[in-house]
């Protein structure tokens, strides 16, 4: 009797492994950035190219950074609760539009809605690199000091915005 | 004359495929030098093709930005450190040795060690029972009972 007791337990706990292994997402990639100051950058706003905008003009303040684009599937099925998030006024979402059309983007915002205080281009995706953005859409959490707190890979929803956006976004305010 | 025209005809897919070769990059040195990178470096797209092989756009601007800083006179390691700055070490093929990896690279060493000393244990133990001593008269006799009693009765 015994001697069936290792294997049955080698098996066990491989199937164990098996199965975190099944539930873990290879797409989440980990961001060396949380902790580190938001890459820098200025860009025109889509509003109005003759102005500009950095993240040390937000210094002060903790914002949300929604890297999206005109041409991406995914971003639209988050639009809609971004469009909630940004009437709750808990948070300012900013955004920049990654390697697209300016043109497109603002007709995709004029037709859904705009729920961002301000959208900066990123025409060449060059910003989107230093962000370590490698598919859109990617939330990302910044503090007071510049920090980013937080990165979300993929849309939002009302999960992981409830269970870790608002919670962290609450922590950071005070 | 008509031979000339098999030649002329024979010809000309040569000639369409050359015209479709054109040269990489101004730079062949630093185009086999990006290439060379970024074989070890992953795509973040598609996740199981290398940088250099991946047609993804990111991919695309990746090689772009890694040329660039080539020939802007940056290292190699300088490039990879550029790139796991911002993507982290999953961009490496190649991990680092780090106590994060320590169980990816030592781990598959730890298991074979301890699978050769469970063997060794186990052949040790098997080698030791006796085999050569002879049977005592209480086994000959549930022998003999086993194999049913063919007339030889001791």
């Amino acid at each position: 009797m015994k001697r069936f007791l290792i294997p049955l337990g080698i098996f066990i706990v491989l199937v164990g492994f098996l199965a975190i292994g099944l539930k873990l997402d290879p797409r989440e990639v980990p961001s060396p950035l949380i902790g580190k100051p938001a890459p820098d950058f200025k860009l025109a706003l889509l509003s109005d190219p003759a102005k500009h905008l950095s993240p040390a003009d937000l210094r002060g303040k903790v914002w949300l950074f929604n890297v999206w684009a005109s041409w991406c599937a995914s971003c639209r099925e988050e639009h809609e609760l971004m469009l909630e998030l940004s009437k709750q006024g808990v948070v300012p979402i900013y955004a920049m539009d990654y390697k697209d059309q300016p043109g497109d983007a603002q007709a995709v915002l004029n037709r859904y809605g705009n729920p961002y205080v301000e959208t900066v281009v990123d025409l060449d995706g060059r910003v989107g690199i230093n962000y370590g953005v490698y598919g859109v859409p990617e939330t990302y959490l910044i503090d007071r000091n510049g920090i980013i707190r937080f990165k979300l890979t993929g849309p939002l929803t009302p999960e992981n915005l409830d269970k870790k956006i608002l919670p962290l976004v609450k922590e950071l305010q005070q | 004359m008509r031979l000339w025209m098999i030649v002329l005809a024979l010809w000309l897919p040569f000639v369409a495929m050359a015209n479709e070769a054109k040269p990489v990059a101004e730079d062949p040195v630093t185009e086999q030098r990006m290439i060379k990178l970024s074989e070890n470096l992953r795509c973040l797209v598609c996740q199981n093709e290398s940088l250099a092989g991946s047609r993804a756009e990111l991919a695309q601007d990746l090689r772009q930005e890694i040329r660039e800083q080539m020939r802007a006179g940056k290292s190699d390691e300088q490039v990879v450190d550029y790139l796991t700055q911002r993507y982290g070490d999953f961009v490496l093929y190649k991990p680092p040795v780090k106590p994060l990896t320590w169980l990816l690279w030592f781990g598959p060493f730890a298991l074979l060690i301890g699978a050769v000393g469970g063997l060794y244990a186990y052949i040790k133990r098997r080698g030791n029972r006796p085999v050569d001593e002879p049977l005592s008269e209480e086994e000959k006799k549930r022998v003999a009972a086993l194999l049913g009693n063919n007339g030889n009765k001791s």
